[in-house]
Order: structure tokens, then sequence, then C-alpha cells
């Protein structure tokens, strides 16, 4: 399963266009919209978060393309809750950054989020669930 | 002055306990203890070893009461937050295993499922103190007509629950690569392809069977650090193998030994019992567990005061072997070797990959050495002894 949050920003010649409607049926995506708005000169922001199977969501944002709407992931920020997280070292087998590392010698695995792309790797690989995806709230006001 | 050889009863360790003077030390001080001044004098010196180990440890579950209904019911079917419990038992007893997953879940069908709730899960919410829904079905008999049940409980309300672990601790276990060249997704962790990472899963020189490797004080009634709380072993664990190949100062190799262990549920903790899930392979149990390991003599002073240069593990390929049944050795690595972070594996660096947290290891092993020193946990006399070998 894959997720992310995406703004959609759209002429106005598509504002009447059921894109929404098409994302689900089309290519079996679920959507959580967070905001939506019609600006005066009849332009449209949709933010929103997309979810399905990777290749689905892939041909959904080339359908948004093809269609003339500009499709930009948002600013993601990456959390370690530090109470779930047992300092394993799981997460540090596929972390391309190092912001996840092991410090030695006690093997306490060290979270530094500076170094974060936010590729969502160790989200998916942590074992406790304890790394988790937060969107930038400020992007929705 | 002649030497006597230092021995000791447990009994004796007990009544030192009682009195506060027991002296107890962990399994990483007793390595450097046993380095320094060697082991005959450790042995005098020194009456308890801690352990500790916390890490996913699959064959583990609780064997539940859930109370009688009114009317009442005999459960054929039960679930737990939608994860089935095994209810071919009496008529409201079940057992919840650790790596069932919840009934709805997409399991595999999109490579690596994530597996985000199981019975490792429910385990660990009721240990919180969490509402966990059961719903149970029934075909009613005379004595028991209700035929469905769907409730509420926690763990407070519950009339028994026992947290009892098949197969925990295992002593040594394979280090895990994949030579394929894809990414593989396993219970050691997700594996890159051409050996693009070594994952291990041990507390080394901590880890409770490599610090008693002949199981000497280890047996049914062996009481423990079992999730936050005391548990006992209660025998050898499934797949106890005491005749895998060892190395001269006794351990083994491989994997081989391994613990039947229970506790009761109520006591323990959410920290040291936690739900887990391996992304592409299913649910677990993160399992906390550390055990006590009496200085009876000298020999026992050698056995714990083993170091992470003198254990060892074998490299085995998950992405082709281990499927097939036929795991064989790529090369023998040493827990030292691995710690540090890289091995060198066919002339190439490897990063290496823990599973099992050594900070929570080292946890386990303090709190299980103050329980001791204050006088709060007193060791007891195994029963019946695992399965063992004769020794080197
Ligand atoms: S895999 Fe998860 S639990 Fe383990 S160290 Fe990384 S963040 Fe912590
Ligand atoms: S999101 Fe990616 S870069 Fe950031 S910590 Fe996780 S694995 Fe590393």
């Amino acid at each position: 399963m894959y997720s992310k949050m995406v703004s959609l920003r759209f002429p106005k010649s598509n504002v009447n266009e059921p894109i929404i409607a098409n994302l689900v049926k089309k290519f079996d995506l679920t959507f959580n919209i967070l905001k939506a708005t019609i600006y005066p000169r009849k332009e449209g922001l949709v933010v929103m978060e997309l979810t399905g199977h990777r290749k689905n969501y892939q041909q959904g944002v080339r359908y948004l393309k093809g269609i003339g709407i500009k499709v930009e992931n948002i600013g993601q920020d990456i959390r370690r809750d530090d109470d779930k997280c047992y300092q394993c070292g799981a997460c540090t087998a596929v972390c391309p950054t190092g912001a996840l590392s092991i410090q030695r010698p006690e093997m306490a695995v060290i979270f530094e989020k500076d170094k974060c792309s936010a590729c969502e790797l160790c989200v998916l690989t942590c074992p406790a669930l304890a790394m988790e995806t937060k969107f930038d709230k400020t992007l929705l006001s | 002055m002649p030497k006597r050889k230092t021995s000791k009863t447990i009994e004796e360790i007990n009544r030192k306990i009682k009195q506060g003077k027991a002296v107890v030390v962990t399994a990483d001080e007793m390595t450097d203890i046993v380095k320094g001044k060697g082991a005959e004098k450790a042995a005098r010196e020194i009456d308890v070893v801690t352990t500790g180990t916390f890490a996913p440890m699959c064959s583990s579950g609780a064997f539940i009461n859930f109370g009688h209904t009114k009317p009442t019911l005999k459960a054929s079917k039960v679930w737990l937050n939608g994860v089935p419990a095994y209810a071919g038992l009496a008529a409201v007893d079940i057992y919840i295993g650790a790596t069932e997953p919840a009934e709805d879940d997409p399991l595999n069908r999109v490579h690596p499922g994530q597996f985000t709730y199981g019975g490792g899960h429910v385990i660990e919410d009721l240990v919180a103190g969490k509402k966990v829904r059961l719903k149970a079905t029934a075909y009613g008999t005379d004595c028991y007509p209700r035929q469905e049940v769907d409730k509420k409980i926690t763990l407070s309300e519950l009339p028994y629950a026992m947290l009892l672990n098949p197969r925990n601790g295992y002593q040594n276990y394979n280090c895990a690569i994949n030579m394929t060249d894809k990414t593989i997704y396993t219970y050691m962790g997700v594996l890159k392809p051409k050996a693009g990472n070594a994952n291990y899963s041990t507390s080394g020189q901590l880890s409770p069977l490599f610090n008693d490797p002949y199981y000497l004080t280890l047996g049914l009634g062996t009481r423990i650090f079992l999730g936050g709380t005391e548990g006992y072993i209660i025998g050898p664990g499934t797949q106890h193998n005491p005749g895998a190949k060892r190395g001269k100062n006794g351990v083994p190799l491989s994997p081989a030994g391994t613990v039947m262990v229970m506790g009761d549920l109520k006591g323990m903790s959410p920290k040291w019992i936690t739900g887990v899930r391996m992304l592409g392979y299913g649910c677990s149990l993160a399992v906390g567990l550390g055990i006590p390991i009496p200085i009876l003599n000298e020999e026992m002073a050698r056995y714990t005061g083993v170091s992470d240069e003198e254990l060892f593990t074998q490299i085995i390929d998950y992405g082709n072997d281990y499927p097939k049944g036929e795991a064989v050795s790529l090369g023998r690595v040493s827990y030292a070797d691995l710690k540090s972070g890289t091995i060198s594996f066919k002339g190439e660096d490897v990063p290496t990959v823990p599973v099992s947290s050594r900070v929570r290891a080292v946890e386990i092993a303090n709190i299980l050495k103050e329980w001791i020193e204050k006088g709060k946990f007193l060791l007891t006399e195994g029963q019946e002894m695992l399965p063992t070998v004769k020794r080197k």
C-alpha cells in the first residue's frame, strides 16, 4: 500500500472534470481531501492524501498531469515515536541517507532529522511502527 | 593456604540474596571480571550473573479464559480485535498466537504486506490495559445454548491470562543475507540484494542461553524475567536442539537450545511485551526475557564470562538456500564483528543490521540485577533440567 499527500492545482478548464471519481474508478485509489478551494480566477487547489497500489498511484498521477493538472508532493515530515521505538536497528538496513544510524558501542539507534530525505522506507520497515509520516500542516491553512 | 574449589548451592545464594549480601553482576560486567581476574576468582566473588534479550520471538502467545457468559456459551470461533484466536479448548478458553494476522489483513497480496495488526498487537493492547473487542460464535449445546457474543474485554477483568511461549530465547541464530538480485522481506528483516546487508538477532554476550551453554542451571521451574515481571521456564522450547555443533568453549555455533516460558500477563508491561510486524513476513511479538545464572562454581563463571569475540554464528542465504530448506553456512562470523557494523563477506564489506535490541537487553539485565540485589527476586532450582549433551 502506498500513500502520498499531494496538492493539485488545476486551471479553470478542468474545474468541472470529475477527476476524483476517475481516480477512484480508473485507478482504484482512495482519497482523503484535506482542503479544496476554488480561487476567484476559477483556478482550483485540492490538497489530498492518495492511497493505493504504488503502480496505480503513479498511473493516476500521470493521468492528472496529462489533463493539465499540476501535481506536487507536499512536504512530509518523518518523526520517530520514541516510546514505541525499542532501539533494535532494523531500520538502518533501509535508510539511504544515514539519518537512522547506530551509535557504538552502546548500540543505540539515533535519528537525525536533518539528514532525513522523507523517503519513508523506515516507515514501512520498522517492526514497532515507530516511524511516522506527518504532513506539513502549514500548507493547509 | 591451599585453594579450595568454589562450590555454592542455589540455597546458599538465596540466603545471601535475602541478607542483601549477594554479589550480582550483568553478563557484560562478568565478561570483564572473568577477563581481569580469571574464572576461579570470579566464581568466589560473584553469586549471580544476569542476562537479557529483547527481540521479536514468533513462537509466543497467551492462554486466556474470558469468563462464562449469561446464558452460557461454548465458543467455537473467537476473534480478538478481529484477530482469530484458537478456540478448540474448553468453553471459554482460548489461545491467541503472536503471529496470527487480523482476519481482514490483505497479507502479502500487495507484496510486501504491512501486517500492521495481529496477535502480538492484541497481547500488547491487553497488557497496556486497552479495551479489546471479543467476538465469539458457537453452535450451541444443551448446557451452552448461546450462539454468539460480542463484548469488550480488558486484562484486569479477565479471570485468567497467561503468556505461554512455546519457544523463546534461541541460543544463537543465523546471520541472514540475500544473494539474489532482488530485495527480500523476511522474518530477519529487509534483506537487500547481492548481500547488501547482513541481519542478525541476538544480544550476544548478554543473551541468556549463551551464558549457560549446556543448560546446567536451566530447567522446569527456573524463575526468570519475562515481559517485565517474574515468569518461569517450563521446559525445553520447540526445536530445542542441544546437539548442534559447539565451539571449544561449549557454545553452539548455530541455532541450538530454546526455552518454553510462561508468566502472568497481568503483571507485564507493554514496554517488554510489544506487538511487532516484519514487513512482508507477518506479525509477531517482541518479548523481554532475562535469566539469572547462579555462579555455582568455576565452570559457570567461565561460561558467563564469554565475550562477543568468542561467540560465532553462520551466514545463511535467505534468498536462495533457506527458502528451499537447504540452508548451508556461507561463512562464520563472530558477534563482535557483527556488532562492529560491517563484516567482510566474499571480499566485500557488508553492513550489519541488528533486529534484536541491545539497549533493551542491557536494561533487562540491569533490572533483574536490581531485583536480586534488593532481595525481591529469589533464584529457583530447576526440577527437570533442559535436555543437554555431554560437555566438552
Ligand atoms: S526499526 Fe523501529 S524500533 Fe527499531 S530502531 Fe528503527 S525506529 Fe526503532
Ligand atoms: S524517511 Fe528515509 S531518509 Fe528519512 S529516516 Fe526514514 S529511511 Fe531514512
